[in-house]
């Protein structure tokens, strides 16, 4: 019987090779042809951390660290090892209830499971973590992870130094994905500016994870690994002492101030109000304060003193006076018989403040009692000057010798988003006045209004050009890096060229116009700007302006402007300082720079000075129609949350109806009974049917729709 | 007694006892490469019978020793107590409804003591005993369909007492036992049926049954066209055509789904549908699930083991990354890789160079267990080396291709090398019993 099916063996060791071959050759495939398995063994099993180096540190002029790292703790849990531990205990320890514990630790569950450690409690304060460390070893599943954190020890120059978030979708891209989610980088002032000198190198470990994403220890002991490079720090002309008394006078105060040493062209100081507490932004409660802050209209994260626009006003008339020298329109002894107005237009403006006497007897008594005529008058001598064809080419001339003054030019510091202020272009002139103009068009310009727009930087730099007789240093912060590469070095003596600008116009003309603005410490307007020793050089300047308010055209206070540079001889430092809405120049903005200067030459106040420190610190003059502002934005707010979400919570305040909006009817009929909030205190424009029809509700919140800033201003 | 010891060791095939012995001391070291923590005291929880790799090395001992008493025994015990093991593995098979321990949804498990015990895996030597007795008697005559019939019954009747305890694949283990019935006289034509019924099987899986359906029948219409010239017996071969397109629809369309739906698992449906990257269209979860759920499940799902084990494996490359370094089975990245997907350790391990060396050491099993079996001149020592060909055949070839993703997941072990002791025991008492037989292989046993 066997042996007719003997044959049969072999068929079935034929099944057995051709079994086998076909495994042999998936193993093949498996092992040696593909080699994606490699690749996706080493991302089931190799987790590559990525280890963040520490952030350069800024210092300031003296080396003391105004932007600091400190470590930060964050009290992990990893949920499946807490066992055996008196919960009670523990929550006495951290100051909670065992209702928030459990909710903490379900949380923690839900978010990365178990076996993973998630965070329990973030940036726990110095007083609990040391208790924390002290008991650590009853609570098993809980541990403590760094995390570095940046600090200004002296809660200053929040605009100067700027601030590091998480890079956004944005960054990442433009960094071509260099950067990564979760990496931090620098959003602006010098933090971004800087960035790839204070942010170092990325260094990565490779650590091998187990099935459930633990880390289990590190791959290969750490023969890939990279460390990381620490960021490197800078070292600036800020004098911190200084920016602290320069925040504290501008202190409630909307405006900018900049203080530079014409020798460097080092800023010294820079502040823009309103301002912040730099490590308001850092920390826990950095993302809150964040989000109020971009909402707040006065604009606390603007920085004014590099891209807050101004009319110069009348500290502008010392570069007319020089540049009128420099053409030779006028001598130094060039008077102007001015009556209190200027009447050679034909429409008796500019007015001026005085009245005979000669008080524009000469250059030096023009700028000294800021003669309004007299200035008007050498700009239309200047661009009229019978050298150019016509007064477009006066112009355009006159301009040449603005942009070498620094206006309407980035001066290129070392700030991201510095404005160029403006000085407008003939092209403009043309459109506006259909191609025919006079020098009377613009007549203003001479006193520093018209088309001009600068500032408070680029006037810091003028007052240094004149103070150096015609050539500035481009105003920058940082002075040196640490351990400098050669490129740095290329970079940075961009900072170290002097650019002789205006060296042409005869030092005697200098001479002239600093006379005069001695004369203005001295004897004229800003005789409040004296310092007991030091002969300061200054003009003050006012602005009127103007805003359109829910529709209404409404006259604000005048913004107070003040610029100078001491001492006379051998200038140390110059100051322009802008404080909006504030009054007279001679009022605010003039005893700060004083100040300033008292602190930056004496290293000290005087007694005078203390009390006006105290008195200008109090002051209040944050604008009031930024509370109308601020209304009418956040009802807006409200009511967009309300028409996307239809949560009637946020808007309810605004409708001041305590019953809850469900609809969107109900919405408009509860805001129709005219329970709408306006601030009596505040000017507010009735309500206007023509929105009545599409948006009710909105019509009845925003009167006006089309409203920000129009300003107008005469001095 | 000098004499007795001279016959013991007649006749013995050393070369099955090397390779035993070679594929037992990957089997400990793949164990431990897949268990062993680092810093764990090593001599310390080897003694304490701690460890899955201390546990499986005494199980190692006990199967040596086991092995030497089987080599001391007589050969004419076997065919003489055949039939009572067989009945004895059937009442153990029974003994588990009453007193079975539910261990990962498996009731097939006896608990003595500190031991698990397993009759499911047991019970392959004794089928393999109870058919070889029953094809040896001189009164059998293989040809008769009779015959056939009741061999199929000795070999399928504990298959379906391990289906009843959820055990489908040592169920399925049985099912090899048909290659020895086919190499004793079973008609070419069962194998072809069986292998045709599994194409059609695969067929419905991949191509909706609709198509399939008309597939079928432009194939049958086809081969009517073709034969319409054929006079002689016409009627006959037109009758058989439609018969087998009948049966072969009816399957397609009314006994797979049916069988899928009703008598299968779901996870038993889903393991076979993921074999071809297909989902379960018969769950009726399916539907309800969002796309990102029912991913997520699938990763969770069997796929998920397939899918990790081809991973490791083909991380390995041509040499592996050594036992200690690999990153996959060390760190549990593989579930059940101690048991059923140690081959994983080994790829990942050893490499292809490894892989192979393994393969080899089964291919050189395998056959020479064919070339034994066809030098015995008892019909009961034949059919014995075939069953036992037959049982490490499918273990082998299911378990690896099951890693590799070439077969579905079935849960059965890698003879020798797998972690469990009643499979390492079953396997090497098959194995022993075989060498016994052969060192008698002059003798005619019935």
């Amino acid at each position: 019987m066997a042996a007719y099916n003997q044959s049969r063996s072999n068929i079935i060791r034929l099944a057995v090779i051709i079994s086998f071959s076909v495994i042999v050759l998936q193993l093949i495939y498996l092992q040696l042809v593909d080699r994606r398995y490699k690749q996706l063994a080493m991302d089931n099993a190799v987790y590559a951390k990525v280890v963040y180096p520490e952030r350069g540190i800024i210092y300031d002029r003296k080396g003391r660290a105004i932007l600091n790292n400190t470590i930060i703790y964050d009290l992990m849990v990893t949920p499946a090892e807490v066992k055996g531990m008196d919960t009670l205990d523990f929550c006495r320890l951290m100051n909670i209830d065992t209702a928030d514990f459990r909710k903490r630790i379900i949380e923690a569950i839900v978010k990365n499971t178990r076996v993973r450690p998630s965070v329990f409690k973030p940036m726990l304060s110095q007083e609990l973590q040391a208790r924390f460390e002290e008991n650590s070893w009853k609570f098993p599943g809980f541990n403590l992870v760094e995390r570095p954190l940046r600090i200004y020890p002296f809660n200053a120059a929040a605009h100067i130094l700027g601030y590091v978030r998480e890079a956004d979708k944005r960054d990442i891209e433009r960094s071509q994905n260099f950067y990564r989610q979760g990496d931090y980088i620098g959003k602006t002032g010098l933090e971004a500016f800087y960035e790839p000198v204070l942010m170092g190198q990325r260094g990565v470990q490779y650590m091998i994870k187990d099935n459930k994403n633990r880390i289990v220890g590190p791959y290969e002991n750490g023969e890939y690994d990279t460390a990381a490079i620490a960021g490197r720090s800078l070292y600036t002309h800020i004098d911190i002492e200084l920016q602290q008394l320069a925040e504290k006078l501008m202190s409630n105060k909307v405006g900018g101030l900049v203080a530079i040493d014409p020798r460097t062209g080092g800023i010294l100081s820079m502040v823009s109000g309103p301002n912040y507490n730099p490590n308001d932004l850092s920390g826990s409660e950095g993302s809150k304060n964040f989000s109020r802050m971009q909402l707040d209209v006065s604009g606390p994260m603007l920085n004014r003193a590099i891209a807050g626009k101004y009319e110069p006003g009348s500290t502008f008339k010392p570069l007319g006076a020089l540049i009128a020298l420099n053409e030779k329109v006028i001598t130094p002894s060039y008077g102007y018989p001015c009556g209190g107005r200027y009447t050679q237009c034909g429409h008796g403006k500019p007015e001026c403040t005085h009245a005979g006497g000669g008080h524009a007897a000469n250059v030096r008594l023009a700028i000294a009692n800021s003669c309004n005529a007299y200035f008007a008058h050498i700009y239309r001598l200047t661009v009229d000057n019978p050298r150019y064809k016509n007064v477009y080419d006066g112009y355009l001339h006159w301009k040449q010798y603005m942009n070498a003054f620094g206006l309407g030019v980035r001066l290129g510091v070392d700030l991201p988003s510095e404005s160029a202020g403006g000085i407008a272009d003939t092209s403009i002139y043309n459109r506006e006045n259909a191609g025919r103009w006079t020098s009377c068009t613009n007549l203003t310009l001479g006193i520093g209004q018209d088309k001009m727009q600068t500032t408070p930087l680029q006037m810091a730099n003028a007052m240094c050009i004149i103070a150096n007789k015609g050539y500035y240093y481009t105003p920058h912060f940082v002075e040196r890096l640490e351990n400098e590469q050669e490129q740095d070095t290329t970079f940075l003596n961009r900072y170290k060229i002097r650019h002789d600008v205006l060296t042409y116009i005869p030092t005697a003309a200098f001479n002239d116009v600093i006379e005069g603005m001695s004369d203005v410490v001295k004897v004229g307007t800003a005789r409040g700007a004296q310092i007991e020793g030091i002969e300061v050089c200054a003009k003050t300047g006012t602005a009127e302006n103007y805003t359109v308010l829910d529709g209404r055209r409404i006259k604000l206070p005048d913004n107070s402007m003040f610029v100078c540079f001491a001492p006379k001889e051998n200038p140390k430092i110059a100051i322009a300082v802008f404080v909006q809405n504030a009054g007279f120049g001679a009022t605010w903005a003039a005893p700060i720079a004083r100040m300033m200067m008292e602190k930056y030459l004496n290293d000290s106040l005087s007694t005078r000075s203390k009390a006006d420190s105290a008195r200008i610190e109090a002051a209040n003059l944050m604008p009031a129609y930024f509370k109308r502002l601020q209304y009418r934005e956040d009802s807006i707010r409200a009511f967009k949350w309300f028409q996307t979400t239809r949560d009637s919570t946020y808007i309810e305040r605004y409708t001041k109806v305590k019953t809850a909006a469900t609809s969107y009817s109900q919405a408009v009929a509860l805001t129709r009974k005219g329970s709408v909030g306006t601030e009596r205190s505040l000017p507010s424009a009735p309500t206007k049917p023509a929105f009545a029809d599409r948006r009710p509700v909105l019509a009845a919140i925003i009167p006006e729709r089309s409203l920000f800033f129009k300003k107008e201003s005469i001095q | 007694m000098r004499n007795h010891s001279s016959t013991i060791s007649k006749g013995i095939d050393w070369s099955l006892i090397w390779i035993y012995l070679a594929l037992v001391v990957i089997g400990l070291s793949a164990i431990f490469a897949a268990t062993y923590q680092e810093g764990d005291p090593f001599l310390q929880t080897f003694l304490a019978f701690k460890t899955d790799y201390s546990k499986q090395f005494y199980f190692f001992l006990i199967a040596v020793v086991v092995g030497f008493f089987i080599l001391l025994t007589d050969s004419k015990f076997y065919p003489a107590t055949a039939n009572f093991w067989y009945v004895v593995g059937l009442l153990f098979l029974l003994l588990v409804f009453p007193f079975h321990s539910r261990i990962k949804g498996t009731e097939s498990i006896i608990r003595i003591g500190a031991f698990n015990f397993q009759p499911a895996e047991f019970c392959k030597l004794f089928v393999a005993l109870a058919l070889a007795k029953y094809l040896s008697r001189p009164e059998t005559n293989f040809n008769l369909p009779r015959a056939q019939l009741l061999a199929a019954f000795i070999v399928l009747l504990p298959a379906v007492l391990a289906i009843l305890q959820s055990e489908t694949g040592l169920a399925l283990v049985y099912f090899a036992f048909f290659m020895v019935m086919y190499r004793e006289g079973l008609p070419a034509v069962i194998p072809a049926i069986a292998f045709s019924l599994a194409l059609l099987i695969i067929a419905s899986i991949l191509i909706p049954p609709n198509v399939l359906a008309l597939l079928l029948t432009g194939v049958a219409l086809f081969l009517i066209w073709s034969s319409r010239r054929q006079s002689r017996r016409r009627r006959q071969l037109f009758t058989s055509i439609i018969l087998i397109w009948a049966i072969a629809v009816g399957i397609q369309r009314f006994a797979v789904p049916l069988i899928f739906e009703k008598v299968l698992q779901r996870h038993q449906v889903e393991r076979i549908y993921n074999l071809f990257g297909k989902d379960n269209p018969y769950d009726p979860m399916q539907t309800v699930l969002s796309e990102s759920d029912a991913k997520k499940k699938k990763e969770s799902g069997s796929s998920y083991n397939v899918r990790q084990s081809k991973i490791a494996i083909g991380s390995g490359g041509f040499f592996g990354k050594g036992l200690l370094s690999a990153t996959q089975t060390r760190y549990d990245f593989v579930p059940e890789q101690r048991t059923d997907f140690i081959f994983c350790t080994v790829g990942e391990g050893f490499g292809f160079a490894g892989s192979m060396l393994l393969l080899g050491l089964y291919l050189a099993l395998l056959l020479k267990m064919i070339t034994i079996a066809e030098r015995q001149r008892s019909v009961f020592s034949r059919v014995y080396a075939y069953g036992v060909f037959s049982v490490f055949f499918f273990h082998v070839i299911i378990n690896v291709a099951m890693t590799i993703g070439l077969a579905p997941v079935i849960g059965i072990p890698l003879p020798f090398i797998s972690y469990g002791g009643t499979s390492l025991l079953t396997f090497t008492m098959l194995l022993f019993v075989l060498i016994r037989l052969d060192a008698d292989r002059q003798m005619v046993l019935r």
